[in-house]
This record gives structure tokens, sequence and C-alpha cells, in this order.
């Protein structure tokens, strides 16, 4: 028995003591991958609650209409308001802005493509080829970062935009339930990019290599492009459908 | 391909490579384009437009987590564990559309 | 002789016998999922006396026509706690003891996946605990219903602390209830001995394995609803304010499609105890292993479908009560299955009436008589009569108190001995059961009658003359009989833990792993890793005979990967962790902390309406930035 031991830990090259699992996989990973399940039920929630607000708010702004200040006038255009009797300094614009939008959709769709070319820097760390700056984790890791604190930029810009025009999260069913929904994905966002920025800082004080340092970023990445996914729903239920 | 796997995994599994990482950046690219443009066209009048982009999202939903999450290779019970959440997730989301009258049955 | 003589390793001092560490500072720091599971343990029962008590005072008032013991104030208060009580500080949490407990020892694992953040999960639930139940000493306790339905709990309606306490409580208790359920899905997933395959684990450990995806896929929804509500009072949003447009319905569907499947997260592990506990005292296996598990799956999955029928009555449209009538009568199936199963196993068995057995047998029972009035509800015009009624308190007590209580205070007669090392009395304990047995339908059954006589639930108070005034009085007299119970079950408890016999490794001769080893284990529970054939182990090593007909697999023929694990064998010897040189983690008290800052982050939330914005945003931004400190700590420090 112990020298089949012996030989069992000789021929798998470690020396320090191995937990045993049953599946061979790693325990974070399971329950990163149990939390995304869970995420799942969260966002469904609250997609289903603006989904089911929507077209419920009695006042304006709203999100794809004209509106009118002082009356419940809504049209598709600002002309349709003012010909049903809005004054021209009443009208309120359609609060939605989709250029803007998919600017700050196209930046969170790449640095998922950072995240994974981050973990394939540090799966391959070491490796000939993978010194190159541009090919190494650092780099990548500080990109899908900046990336994301882009995405961040854009909806603080979005959010201070939109409270211009008239709608806070008090304003109606619209305002309550649009921040709230967007305002629990952004924050999701900012947990990934303090995340990122752990990983980054690890990286640059000690270098990260290895299988658990892959395990590492890999459950990072994991919980990074779900946050993207999440964003994709958005976008298209929210922004792009009336 | 064969060098990035050849450096002992735990399991080994097949692994995306660099070249399908850029083509899914691609299609997202071009989904994402294919969208925003419909929406300043005439079809987005359409009875098809909202179909339309729910396919649309749903195929970038679904590369983005076979491929940059890797469900495609990775082990059945992560596959488990995320269409299982999904499932009911999406199951009550649209039990609440019926309840709250936003689909109709026909 | 210097030189031989070395000198005690530092860790030797610290270490009882055992190998086990004793003082206030050893519980506060633990990480064992032992230690861990009896703190639950007795927390969880310290508020089934905190909830037995509001029940007692309520029962007190309602005894008689007019009673005038307390207010209708008060009276709000005490059924909102004593509900929100059971369901979140008592049911759950004593489910939660035997997961800690027992999941590891019954997969044959050294502790759970997690250890730190099954630590974090215990203390969020105790402050998260006395955060929502110290307010009833000032009078300021929730006031809403246990299922707080808004707008009745938005500001318009609910000034005042009460329902904040309530929203934040349960938010706290949602993070405990989360934590621990990702670290107990991954320990099942990824922590059984070798050989031990899903269709090999113990029934306990498989309805555990279900109500952790109720859990994780139940609690966001209620997550979000407290969050809407939360921001309504706190921030003005209007989620639930029906004059901006709001659907009053919207709370109702999120709370009961949290809710619904809550009701299995609390029955389901009280049916795995009675799966444990009566193919032991009926000497056979299991009856229908397999069809046990697929229909505890069942119950979970279809438990996901069938929320609206808490609804019936608000008017969702015939589509909408058909599709979930119709659902609901489906869940009663896989459920009678395991009556049935139940009842083959005792069938033709050598039985022996313990203790335990006795509850486990009541709970078979009892559910049925609950489950069978539950399925008299499934019906839509049925349930119009009965809603808000006694007849619907009625059924949910024999499910949540003639299931899931006697089912877990049969698991601790059972399960004593393992924790204790010594058995609870049977003497006390079969007064404990009669007095249970008999009280509690003395309570609930007279309210069947007095609910379809119309009594109305969560009333204070009533006129004399409605033919109500002897189903209450009787059902005021069970309580009493009960009170009686649980105080002899208290005394029972703490005296046996110095005077009960000793109970050896197998206290009661069953059949899976975790009786292999010593009573109390120790930290390390398994000294060898034990290579499981069959799904009763240890009948296969004492009476072969018992588990001939179930499927084994030969050693020889199983890959195992671990070269330390070994045929499964009684474990007699203790020595320490150090001595087997098996890893421990190491003891910590970060938890704590995590949890202390967490729990206050949350509830400073409360200063928003107690005293000013500017104090509560200061007093959550610290506890923020103690948290994240905190957590930073725990991440770096090394686990073992």
């Amino acid at each position: 028995m112990a020298t089949a031991a012996l030989e069992h830990d000789a021929n798998a090259g470690h020396g320090e003591h191995q937990h045993y699992t049953s599946t061979g996989l790693e325990h974070r990973k399971i329950a990163i991958w149990a939390l995304i399940g869970s995420e799942c039920m969260l966002f469904a929630s609250l997609i289903s609650t603006y989904l089911i607000y929507k077209g419920r708010s009695r006042v304006g702004p709203w999100p794809h209409d004209w509106g009118c200040k002082t009356s419940n006038v809504i049209g598709k255009t600002a002309e349709a308001v003012q010909a049903a009797g809005c004054a021209a300094a009443d009208v309120m614009k359609p609060i939605l802005d989709i250029p803007v939008t998919s600017q700050s959709t196209f930046v969170l769709l790449m640095s998922s493509l950072a995240m994974v070319l981050a973990l394939e820097g540090v799966e391959n760390a070491g490796k000939p080829g993978y010194d190159k700056w541009y090919k190494g984790s650092k780099f990548w890791l500080a990109m899908t970062a900046i990336m994301g604190a882009t995405f961040l930029g854009y909806q603080s810009y979005e959010f201070t935009s939109f409270v211009h025009e008239g709608l806070t999260i008090r304003t109606n069913l619209f305002g309550s339930s649009f921040f709230t929904l967007t305002g629990f994905h952004g924050t999701h966002v900012a947990v990934g990019v303090l995340w990122l920025m752990t990983m980054l800082f690890i990286d640059m004080k000690r270098g990260l290599k290895g299988a658990t340092d892959v395990l590492l970023v890999d459950i990072c990445a994991l919980y990074w492009h779900f946050v993207d996914v999440v964003w994709i729903a958005i976008f298209t239920l929210i922004y792009l459908i009336q | 391909m064969s060098d990035h796997s050849a450096h002992g995994h735990a399991a080994e599994h097949e692994h995306p490579t660099w070249k399908q990482y850029k083509w899914v950046a691609l299609w997202l690219t071009l989904i994402t384009i294919v969208e925003v443009w419909v929406y300043y066209t005439p079809f987005r009048e359409s009875s098809l437009f909202a179909p339309a982009l729910l396919v649309m999202s749903a195929v970038k939903f679904t590369i983005v987590v076979l491929f940059y999450m890797h469900l495609k290779y990775d082990h059945w019970i992560f596959r488990r564990l995320f269409t299982g959440s999904l499932f009911i997730a999406t199951a009550t989301l649209f039990a609440l559309m019926f309840l709250f009258r936003k689909l109709t049955l026909g | 002789m210097a030189t031989t003589a070395a000198p005690a390793p530092a860790y030797a001092g610290s270490h009882a016998a055992g190998g086990e560490q004793t003082g206030l500072w050893s519980w506060l720091a633990t990480v064992d999922h032992k230690r861990i599971g009896t703190l639950y343990l007795w927390t969880a029962l310290f508020f089934f006396c905190v909830g037995g008590i509001e029940a007692f005072i309520m029962r007190l008032q309602l005894m008689q026509p007019n009673g005038q013991v307390v207010s209708a104030e008060v009276f709000n208060q005490l059924f909102t706690m004593h509900g929100t009580t059971m369901i979140f500080l008592v049911v759950m949490p004593l489910s939660a003891a035997f997961f800690n407990f027992l999941i590891p020892l019954q997969i044959g694992a050294r502790d759970v996946a997690f250890p730190r953040l099954n630590a974090f999960s215990y203390w969020v639930y105790l402050f998260g605990g006395l955060f929502m139940t110290l307010p009833i000493l000032f009078n300021s306790a929730p006031n809403g219903g246990w299922f707080g339905y808004a707008p009745l709990t938005t500001m318009q309606f609910s000034g005042g602390l009460n329902i904040d306490f309530w929203v934040l409580g349960l938010q706290i208790l949602g993070v405990s209830s989360l934590a621990a359920a990702f670290n107990f899905i991954t320990t099942i997933i990824n922590m059984r001995a070798p050989g031990m395959s899903l269709m090999r684990m113990p029934i306990f450990t498989w309805m555990s394995f279900v109500v952790q995806f109720l859990l994780v896929l139940a609690f966001p929804a209620i997550t979000i609803a407290l969050f809407f509500l939360q921001f309504d009072r706190f921030f003005g949003t209007q989620f639930y304010e029906i004059a901006a447009g709001a659907d009053p319905l919207l709370w109702q569907h999120l709370f009961w499609v949290f809710g619904h499947p809550e009701v299995y997260i609390l029955i389901l592990p009280a049916f795995g105890l009675a799966s444990e506990i009566l193919p032991t005292f009926s000497k056979k296996p299991l009856f229908g292993y397999n069809v046990m598990v697929y229909s505890g799956i069942m119950i979970g999955f279809l438990g996901f479908g069938v929320w609206a029928h808490h609804m019936f009555a608000v008017g969702m449209g015939a589509t909408a009560d058909t599709i979930f009538s119709m659902a609901t009568m489906l869940i009663g199936i896989p459920t009678g299955v395991k009556i049935f199963n139940w009842v083959a196993t005792m069938w033709g068995g050598n039985l022996k009436f313990t203790v335990p057995m006795k509850f486990a047998v009541a709970l078979v029972a009892l559910f049925t008589i609950g489950g069978i009035s539950g399925v008299m509800h499934s019906s839509p015009p049925t349930d119009l009569q009965q809603t808000d009624t006694y007849f619907i308190v009625a059924h949910f007590h024999y499910v949540l108190f003639g299931g899931s209580i006697m089912g877990i205070m049969g698991g601790i007669y059972f399960y004593y001995p393992k924790m204790v090392g010594r058995y609870m009395s049977e003497t006390l304990g079969n007064w404990h059961f009669w007095l249970f047995f008999i009280g509690m339908n003395m309570t609930f059954f007279p309210m069947h009658f007095s609910g379809m006589l119309g009594m109305p639930r969560r009333i204070y108070t009533y006129d004399a003359g409605q033919g109500w005034d002897t189903f209450n009085l009787w059902s005021s007299i069970g309580v009493f009989i009960q009170g009686l119970g649980l105080v002899i079950f208290v005394y029972n408890f703490l005296k046996s833990r110095k005077s009960g016999a000793v109970a050896p490794n197998d206290a009661w001769g069953a059949g899976t792993l975790e009786w292999s080893i010593p009573s109390p284990p120790p930290e390390y529970n398994f000294a060898q890793l034990p290579v499981v054939t069959s799904r009763y182990p240890l009948w296969d090593l004492k009476h072969p005979e018992m588990t001939a007909d179930l499927t084994h697999s030969a050693p020889d023929q199983m890959v195992i990967t671990d070269s330390h694990a070994v045929p499964v064998h009684e474990e007699t010897e203790r020595k320490t962790a150090h001595e087997l040189g098996i890893p421990m983690p190491f003891p910590t008290i970060k938890p704590l902390f995590a949890a202390l800052f967490m729990v206050l982050m949350v509830g400073a939330l409360v200063l928003v309406h107690a005293i000013s914005m500017q104090v509560a945003v200061a007093v959550m931004i610290t506890c923020a930035a103690l948290f994240i400190g905190t957590i930073y700590g725990w991440l770096t420090s090394p686990l073992e």
C-alpha cells in the first residue's frame, strides 16, 4: 500500500498532498457555474419585471416614443406630438439612445475577446511566442479591465443624460425598472472590473502561471463572459425591441 | 491546435483556439451591426422584427457561451448546471409573460 | 535521552485527547463542518423556542372569544414573526444543521468544499436572525405577514421600521442560504468517496442535493422582489405604486416563484431523514431507491411550475388557473410515490419502534393528511372557499409540523449519538413524542373545522356564537400540550450530553458510511477514505445477507484514483489529524467578521428611516469597506 502510494505520488509529479475529488474537476469552477445558474434566475426576474411594466407608465418620458410634459400625448415623431397639441417647449425626446448604446455594447463584446486572450496568455505563460507583450496575460487583462471601465463610463454618461432629459428612478415605472435592471448589470460589471484589476495586480506582482492560476483567471473569465451574455439579452430586449 | 492542447491539462479536452476566438468576435460584431442596422430600416415596423432580433441575440448568446465560456469543450456537469438553470429561468420568464398578458396563445 | 525527547509540537497543547479544541475561541473561529452543524442546531433550536412562544401567546389570545391578552398590533407582529421565524430561522437552519453535519459524513469526505464559506453562512444566519428577531422586544417587529404582500408593505400602508427589519433581514438570510447552497452543490458533486456514484448516495444526501438547486434557483426571485420593495421604501421608486400604474400582482408572482420551491426546501430534507431512519429500524434497504431519487428530482423540478396555485383567489383567468391546477395535481404523484415507498420499506421488515422511528412513522402519516388537504386546494373552486381561512393553516401545519418538524425531530434523536457520542433518553423521548403527536393533532385538526366554518386567518379576535369557540379552545389546549413536549425535549437534549448512555460507532445498526467512524467523529472524519461498492456499505460488512439483492461492484474492478483509499471498515482509533498527516483547514475568525460587516452594511439601511440618509450612507460605506477588506484578507490567507 505504502509503496503504491509513493509511486502514485512520484508519477503524478507533485510533492504536496492532493485532495481527492470524485470528478477531477476544480471545486471553484463547479461553484462558479452554480453561481452563474443562480444569476440567470436573478436577471430573468429583473427582465420579466421590465417587460411586464413596459407601456404601463402613466407619465413620460418614454423609452422609444416622443412625449409631452403637459399631456399624455405619445407619438412616433416630434411633429406628431406637436400636431396633437403639445407646445414645442414641452416635447420630450425618446429616452433610449441607440447609437451610444450600440457603441458600449460593442466595447463589452470585444472585452470578452480580450478576456479569452488573457486566459490564453496565462495558460501559455512562459512558452515560446508568448513572451511578447501583445500575447501576454498582463496586456489582455488590462485591456479587459479598461473596456469594462469604458462600458461603465458609457453607462454613467447614459444615466446622466437621462436624468437631464427628465427621467429618474422615481419618475415612472419605466424609470424604476430601467435603472434597476441596468444598474444591477452595471454593478456586476463593476465587480468584474475590480476582480480583473485584482488579477492584473497579482500578475504584475508575481506573474500568473501554472494550473492554479489558470483556474483563478478561468473563473474570473466565466463570470465576465456571463455578464457579457446578460448584456446581449438586455440590449435586444430593452433597447432594440419596442 | 496540437501545440496548445499538448501541455497536459488535467483533463485532455479539446480547446478552442486563437483562430476560433477571432471568428467568434467577428460574428459577434457582424450580428450586432445587423441588429442595429435593421433598427433603422423599415423592417422595424414588420411583425417579424422582434422575432428576428430575438433569434440574432440568441445566436450571440449561444456562441459566447459555447466558445468563450468553452462550455462546448468542458465537462458535462458544467453544461448541465448552466442549461438546467437557464431552462428554469427562461420558462419562468415566459410563464410570467403569459400571466401578465404580454404574450397570448395564438 | 535529551536527543530522543523531541519537544512537543505547538499544536499538541491546544488539542485535547481526540484532537479536539475547546473554549469559546475554538467555536468562533471554527471551520469544521461538524461544529458548524452543531452551531446551526443550537441556534435553530433557540429560535424554535422563540417561535413556539410566539405561537403560545397567539393561542392564549384566541383560546376564547374576544380575547384580551395582546393588542391587534402586537398580534400582527406575533403571526408575522411566528411564520418568518419558523420558516427562515428554524426549519431551514435545522435542515442546514443536518446538511452540514451529515453530507460530508455520508459521502465519505473530510470536510465541505469551502470550509470558510460554510462558517460565513452560519454567522450571516445568526446575525440576520437576531437582526430580525430583536425588534420584537421594542414592539417594532415586522407586522406584514411572512409573505409581506406589497403594496401593503410599502411606506404608504406600512410606515415605521417594522417592515424595514423584515425586508433587510430576509435579504441577509438569502445570502446565507445561497452561499451554503453553492458550497453543498460543489461538495456533493466533487467530494464523494471512491465508488460512491450518484446512485449510491444516501437518500438524505440526494434530497439535500435537490434542495440546494431549489435554493439556488428560487432565492434570486425573492431577492429581486425584496430589492424592489427596498427601493420603493428607501429611494422612492414606483414598483408597487398602484397610482403610477404598477401591478399589485407583481410581488405576489415573484414571491411565490420563490415561495413554492421554498415549500419543498422545507420538506425534502425531512423526507431524506425519514428515508434514513425507516430502513435502519426495518432492517431492510429502502424500497425503490431509484424511484425515491427520481421522485425527489421530479418534485424539485415541478416545484417551479406550480407557484400560482397560491394565487387562485386573485382571478388570473381560466387558462392560467387550469394549467396551475393540473401541475399541482401532477406534483402529488411523486409525493405519493414516496409515501408508498416508505410503507413498502416497513412492510415485512423487522420493525423496532425506537423514538426516531416513531417520529419517522408519524411523518409518513401526518404528511399524508397535509398532502391530501393540499390536493384539495389544487382545485380552484375548492380553493376559493378555503383561501385565507384556518383550513389553510391546518393544511400547512400538517405539512410543516407533521412533516418537516417530525422528520427533523426524528433526525435529532437518530443522529444525536453520532454528534455527541451519547444517546438521548428513550423514556423522555417517548414522552416528547406522544405529547407532540397528541398536541399537534389536537391543535391543527380542529382548525380544519374552524376554517370550513369560515374563520379567517390572521384575525386577532372573534365574537362568540359563530361555531368557532370549541375548536379554538381545543387548538389552544393542544398548543399547551406541545409546549410541555418541547420543554421535555429541551431538558432531554441538554441532560443527555453528560448523562446519556455512551454510543458506539454504529449506534443503531444502520448501513451508511457515517456510522463506520467514531461517535463523535474526529475532526478529519475518515482516517482513510472508504471505497464504496454498494448503497449500504456498512451492511455489506456486517449483514451481507441484507444487501444481497443490491448491485455491488468488486473493488478490483473499480478505477480508484486515490491511492490512500481502502475498503469500508469500522474505524476505532482516534489519532490527531497531524499524526495521520491529514491537512486540515486553519481555524479563522475572518468569516465571522465578514458576516458581521455584511450584516451591518445591509442592516444600516434602516438608519435611513431611523436617523437620516447621510448617517445611513456613511455607516454603509464604512461597513462595505471593512467587508471588502475582510474578504480580501480571507481570500489571500491560505486555507490549510
